[in-house]
């Protein structure tokens, strides 16, 4: 699965331009699914199984696009001003390097601000591809770029941009890979857009209407020096989201997620995090309701060039997908 | 025969958190039954009644929301025996240290929420009030106990007893918006022995503290022609700006604004005035922060409307309310309820006829 | 004469005619919420022009008028959108009997607001936003902001049966052509308005025009949400107006004063949006709106990636998904008293906006993104 990752979070796909990523998606499910096609804004969907009794329409989703930032200036000496896709953070940005969907590379700088300690704002920053002029310069306002860092792996712990959440679409990928049997309409949704507002899962899930919604997303950890206090570790295993900023888990899918771990004696955790949310939220609001969770991958210095996670949690989130996906589902 | 006080103390002894309503929904359940046609629960938890109206079908239907999940915290970390939190609903923290909570873990374990002293606090939190983050709640269990009962993610109330106060008041913790749910409940009883045409839908809605999910989802699956949201607002009290409050015990407030629709505002407040029922208005310049704001633009949109109680100390232990404005506010439902018109949306208009 | 030759002298033009139009538009007062005055002037004027027309119950005009080729699905069902609600305030609170405490609906800049006359309620009864005089205030006074709370409208010596708690104002200034320009309040989004009140009087063949005259999107998109998902359509595009911030930059060497974030330009023609804080334009229409004044020589823009919102943003979520995009006529003040457009930047706008509507099929939809 490793190489599979590595495949996944070297694709350049910022929201809104998840194209490259669809494609690399596409040709690794297109032989495993009942069905497989892409809808209005872009979501890939892949179908697979029937409802049989006892079984219900689960959607699962994971999010192709990653945080990145796109052109609104080019000066006259081909220096690029840019504005940011989804959450970016500026520390992570100063000294940093992206790299734009046309292939073109850069390196991300800024103003003299009189004081070496200051962070600039992003509006003090701008990207240098090596153009000497406008004319000549391969970015053109509108154009959107990635950060660049490439895949690495420090034995189980496996690191690179956009964990978040190409880490998710390889564990679904997996997971279609390895389901065999199950009594339950499962949709696998590569959803956009969700770094800027779940806008991608809330219209998979509108069309969808599912009876279940489950993301795999990532999730903070509270494992690093003087860093937030929180019960999720790197290395023990999935977490069963219970809360995040924006949804409230069904209580009974929380339920089934923890009974199933633990009868499975797969290892997990319980995840209350206070910053963020996932496709989740957006699939729970949907049409009538949908009762949902979220399935995180506990995952370090999200949002910046370098997240990191644990190879283990991920083929743990697999084998807890799987779990739950060959199961009749009776929530009440 | 519904006795508002005890049914109030019921309310708000039940615990229902955002998310996790059902031991209240069981409550409400049980109180509407004798008073309803049709019960069911909505795929987010709400609670959904249906009272047959009298008119031949088609019958059009109208939507009263009364949101039943209260304001809380949950269990962030266990360190020591000591639980960490965070909120549920929007708490202030100043409001926090020294009020008893129950846990719900295992079992429901009584607790009370504890500042630490500075010395314990980073550097920036030893002066002025403590963010939530580094408040404990203190069980008075050993840390093997606590391990064994409570784990991240349980929940925890308030445990405030509701106190009756002077001049027929009541006190007490998730009076928002459980006493807006006793006023839904008093409507439905007296429309037992009414005639009705519409069908009416009172749902008592999930999650409004948080997403506003419940009203959100059970518009969209209802569809009702109209709609009332009914909450609390915020009551007249010493330190609260004058011009945006309003006095206990001089009825609800009609609101007005982007999320009321005008001809549904000014039908309900030509009631109010037939009954001699008092009333202010509360004007809503941008949104209502009630179910209203979802359920106004749920599919192709629904005319809707807001009607609240003025209720002091908002999101405390000690939220206070007037029983008489509960009793005017399902007064004001069951007049409305009663007589409207088969046709009445034929004759609503967005412009008041000049 | 060539069939494109019969098409352009069928492509609505801005005349006269329109600019009074405008003029009545901006000089309505409709504020979120309260969209009377604008709704009964829109209905006015395309009723007879629309194949059916009616007002939902948040108070969006929808109007569709179908296209003409035989073969219905050949033709694209394109939503637009331009909102009818402007910024302004509502009254809260009486002091007394003729003075009022407000407070703003939609973004405005609270440094905007002192010193202005308003016009309050449906008829317009002017008051104003004044404040203490200079020579009763201190130097360290003056280094603060007026805020909010210290404001209030004052309609004279004593009360007005027509003025009461819940009564809307909008700040009182009338429409004016200077030169070029035109300068009004509510070019946010009477432009946008004014605009498809002529794409519907002179609606493509080719197409099925859903028109949304939509309310509240200023405290929202509250109005554009209800319309997508009764009209359903193919295509989303909002018509909105944009900030031009094409001032000079103070920090910057004399003579190269040209600032780097400047949204739009006026001069610049439509801005065709790429991203907002409300939508990432479908990258489709991006591409057709471009090439298509490209090729028909319709000067234009692209507004620059950035913040704000239009009823894009509430559009593409409707449903399973629409694909959308905005088109809007640059203005230099929006949200203020008086913004300033020009009026070849609005007619360049509609010429864009209906050669690329004359110019869409449904194949634009299978294209790779």
């Amino acid at each position: 699965m490793k190489s599979l990752i590595q495949e996944l979070v070297e694709t350049t796909g910022p929201s809104g331009y998840e194209s490259r990523v669809r494609d690399v998606i596409r040709t690794k499910i297109e032989t495993l699914a009942d069905e497989v096609y892409v809808d209005a804004l872009g979501n890939l969907i892949a179908a697979k199984g029937e409802v049989e009794s006892g079984g219900k329409k689960i959607m699962l989703a994971a999010h192709m696009d990653e945080i990145g930032i796109i052109a609104t200036h080019i000066d006259e000496l081909g220096f690029i001003r840019f504005t940011t896709i989804g959450g970016v953070r500026r520390q992570t940005c100063v000294g940093g390097r992206v790299r734009f969907l046309n292939g073109t590379r850069g390196v991300i700088s800024y103003e003299d601000l009189g004081d070496v300690n200051k962070l600039p704002t992003f509006n003090q920053m701008y990207i240098d591809v090596g153009s000497t002029s406008r004319a000549e310069c391969p970015v053109r306002v509108g154009d959107v770029a990635a950060f660049d860092r490439p895949f690495s792996s420090f034995g189980d712990r496996l690191v690179s941009k956009a964990m978040d959440d190409r880490i998710g679409t390889a564990v679904l990928i997996e997971t279609l890979r390895l389901l065999n049997k199950t009594p339950n309409q499962v949709f696998f949704v590569f959803s956009v857009q969700e770094e800027v507002g779940l806008r991608g899962a809330t219209t998979a899930a509108y069309g969808l209407d599912p009876d279940i919604g489950i993301a795999v997303d990532v999730t903070r950890s509270g494992d690093t020096p003087k860093g937030v206090k929180m019960e999720v570790s790197l290395g023990a295993g999935p977490a069963v989201k219970v809360r995040d900023s924006g949804m409230l888990s069904d209580p009974r899918v929380v339920s089934w997620m923890v009974d199933t771990a633990e009868k499975e004696k797969l290892p997990y955790q319980m995840e209350v995090l206070e910053a963020g949310t996932t496709d989740a939220r957006a699939i729970q609001l949907t049409r009538a309701g949908v009762p949902a969770g979220c399935i995180s991958i506990p995952c370090r210095y999200i949002h910046a060039p370098s997240e990191m996670v644990d190879y283990n949690d991920v083929q743990n989130a697999v084998q807890l997908l799987l779990a739950l996906l060959k199961q009749e589902v009776n929530l009440e | 025969m519904i006795e508002l006080l005890p049914l109030l103390e019921t309310l708000c002894a039940a615990p229902g958190l955002s998310g996790n309503e059902s031991p209240v929904r069981e409550i409400i359940e049980q109180t509407w039954r004798p008073y309803t046609d049709e019960l069911s629960v909505s795929r987010l938890g709400s609670l959904h009644a249906l009272k047959h109206g009298s008119a031949p079908e088609p019958r059009p239907s109208i939507l009263i929301a009364t949101h039943m999940d209260a304001i809380g915290l949950m269990v962030t970390g266990i360190v020591n025996g000591l639980l960490r939190v965070t909120e549920i609903g929007g708490l202030d923290a100043r409001v926090l240290p020294g009020q008893l909570v129950t846990v719900h873990g295992r079992q429901e374990i009584p607790g009370i929420i504890v500042q630490p002293p500075a010395h314990l606090l980073p550097a920036h939190a030893q002066s002025g009030p403590v963010p939530i983050k580094y408040l404990l709640v203190d069980t008075g269990l050993r840390a093997r106990q606590v391990n064994q009962q409570v784990r991240t993610g349980d929940l925890i109330s308030f445990a405030q007893e509701p106190t009756q106060l002077q001049g027929d008041t009541l006190a007490g913790r998730s009076l928002d918006n459980r006493a807006s749910v006793a006023a839904l409940s008093l409507c439905l009883e007296q429309l037992h022995t009414r005639n009705h045409a519409w069908d009416v839908w009172a749902v008592a809605t999930t999650q409004e503290e948080e997403t506003m999910g419940g009203a959100r989802t059970s518009a969209f699956e209802l569809r009702p022609k109209l709609a009332v949201a009914v909450d609390v607002t915020w009551g007249k009290s010493p330190g609260s700006p004058d011009h945006l409050t309003f006095a206990l015990g001089k009825g609800p407030t009609l609101g007005w604004g982007p999320n009321v629709h005008p001809g549904l505002h000014q039908s309900i407040r030509k009631i109010a005035e037939q009954i001699e029922m008092p009333f202010a208005l509360e004007a809503m310049p941008r949104h209502s922060g009630t179910d209203a704001f979802a359920i106004q633009v749920a599919a192709q949109g629904i005319p809707t409307m807001v009607i609240t109680i003025p209720l002091r100390y908002m999101h405390t232990p000690v939220e206070v309310v007037a029983l008489k404005d509960i009793q005017r506010t399902a007064r004001l439902l069951t007049e409305f309820i009663s007589q409207l018109e088969i046709d009445y949306m034929e004759k609503l208009l967005l412009e008041e006829s000049s | 004469m060539s069939a494109d030759t019969v098409k352009r002298d069928n492509a609505p033009k801005i005349r006269a005619a329109q600019i009074r139009l405008l003029e009545r538009l901006c000089n309505a007062s409709a504020v979120s919420g309260d969209e009377g005055e604008v709704r009964s002037i829109v209905l006015d004027e395309i009723r007879s022009h629309a194949d059916q027309v009616e007002v939902d119950s948040i108070g969006n005009v929808l109007a569709t008028k179908l296209g003409k080729s035989r073969h219905r699905k050949k033709r694209l069902r394109v939503m637009l959108a331009a909102h009818m609600d402007e910024i302004g305030f509502m009254l809260i609170h009486r002091e007394d009997s003729s003075i009022f405490r407000f407070d703003t609906v939609g973004g405005i800049d609270v440094r905007q607001l002192v010193g202005k006359p308003v016009l309050v309620g449906q008829d317009h009864i002017p008051g104003v936003i004044g404040t203490k005089p200079i020579h009763l205030t201190t130097s360290n006074e003056r280094k603060n902001t007026i805020s909010l709370d210290a404001l209030r409208i004052d309609i004279g010596l004593d009360s007005n049966p027509k003025v009461k708690v819940g009564d809307r104002a909008t700040f009182a200034t009338r429409f004016t052509r200077i030169g070029p320009s035109l300068r009004a309040k509510a070019l946010d989004d009477r432009l946008g308005v004014a605009t498809l009140i002529q794409l519907v009087k002179h609606a493509p063949e080719n197409i099925d025009l859903l028109a949304a005259f939509t309310v509240q999107e200023e405290v929202g998109l509250r109005g554009a949400q209800v319309a997508a998902y009764t009209f359903d359509p193919d295509v989303g595009i909002a018509l909105d107006s944009t900030p031009a911030i094409d001032l000079p930059d103070w920090e910057q060497e004399a003579g190269q004063e040209e600032n780097s974030f400047y949204n739009t330009k006026l001069d610049g023609g439509p801005a065709i949006y790429l991203a907002d804080s409300a939508t990432l334009a479908d990258p489709r229409l991006i591409r057709h709106f471009a090439d298509t004044a490209e090729a028909a020589g319709i000067p234009f823009q692209f507004r620059q990636p950035g913040g704000g919102g239009t009823d894009a943003g509430a559009i593409h979520r409707s449903r399973a998904g629409i694909p959308s995009i905005s088109v809007s006529v640059p203005a230099r003040y929006l949200h203020t008293a008086a913004g300033i457009a020009r009026l070849s930047d609005w007619r360049h706008t509609l010429t864009l906006l209906h050669t690329a509507l004359t110019k869409m099929t449904p194949s634009l939809l299978s294209e790779p993104r």
